[in-house]
């Protein structure tokens, strides 16, 4: 199985979103500016500043040619993670509900913090147990998740709220202690703290691996059923 | 052309920071009764049609989940 990690102008963690993707599986880097994704089975939105961040974050990058395919990918069903700049990209593009508002602190949180897998049953957490608590960093400005009160019964409800961070470990003022949710196809996963930073105990932690470790087995079981 | 000013402001109900940082700040001066401060931004544009404006704030200059906007046209350029 191949992972494709969309690179933007303003992107930095691709390097090492291509790292995690490869401990797992094949790995390439795609071109904002290009809208074949080259056959891939899993796409990777990166964190950083594409584009800047200008207006907003992700609102320009919602723009690009890629993200046309990436949206085009992911009503078909293929597995889309968006990590931190990622997760603010799909929220501008409509793929996901909500939107990242800057952190109740006004300042950049950078940490390691404690998450919960709230919802195992998906493409990106199969190989969590359900209640698992991850460790992972957090580095962001932004990460405040937002939607209103309705709406987030309303994910609550579908299990679309699939990490959570643990009590006492909310960086941002994120609403119900949300770190990462899905669309309700649940193919699309969009989360504040960077998975592809904890994939080796080496850095502190391996529990991001994961995520890429139940995205690999999830391509490779549909793989072996078509 | 005409000139457009475009004001967005987060949504009544949304917590506001930085409005909050700038409220505590202003008493530390002397200023006060001040309350309700809200920080947002101002986007300023020269356009051929003013009557668009209000759909491109509704696709990119604001996020309507988050923001309100008003457009004021303010005069011919």
């Amino acid at each position: 199985m191949r992972f494709g990690v969309i690179r933007f102008p303003g992107s930095c963690d691709e390097a090492d979103a291509l790292q995690a993707c490869s401990r797992f599986g094949a790995a390439e880097l795609l071109w904002h500016a290009d809208a074949d994704l080259h056959g891939v089975d899993v796409v990777v939105i990166p964190g950083g500043f594409s584009y800047g961040d200008y207006l907003r974050p992700g609102a320009i990058a919602r723009f690009s040619p890629v993200m046309e395919s990436v949206g085009e990918f992911a009503l078909a069903g293929g597995p889309v993670l968006g990590i931190c700049n990622g997760f603010q990209v799909l929220c501008e593009a409509g793929l996901l509900p909500g939107a990242l508002l800057p952190n109740t602190s006004l300042r950049f949180v950078f940490r390691q913090v404690e998450l919960e897998a709230v919802n195992a049953d998906t493409p990106f957490t199969r190989a969590c147990e359900d209640g698992a608590t991850l460790s992972i960093p957090v580095k962001h400005t932004t990460g405040r998740y937002y939607a209103p009160d309705g709406a987030l019964d309303e994910l609550e409800a579908n299990g679309q709220v699939v990490l959570r961070y643990a009590p006492g470990h909310n960086p941002n003022g994120s609403l119900r202690d949300i770190a990462g949710i899905s669309n309700s196809q649940k193919n699309v996963l969009g989360l504040m703290p960077h998975p592809e930073h904890a994939v080796d105990p080496l850095t502190g932690s391996a529990d991001g691996g994961r995520l890429f470790e139940s995205l690999a087995a999830h391509v490779s079981e549909l793989a072996a059923a078509a | 052309m005409t000139r457009a000013r475009v004001l967005i402001r987060p949504k009544e109900g949304i917590l506001d920071p930085q409005g909050q940082a700038v409220e505590r700040a202003l008493p530390a001066l002397g200023f006060e009764g001040v309350a309700n401060v809200r920080v947002g931004r101002l986007v300023e544009l020269d356009v051929e049609n003013a009557s668009q404006v209000p759909a491109m704030c509704e696709q990119l200059l604001a996020n309507p989940l988050i923001e309100d906007y008003e457009v004021l046209v303010v005069e011919a350029v």
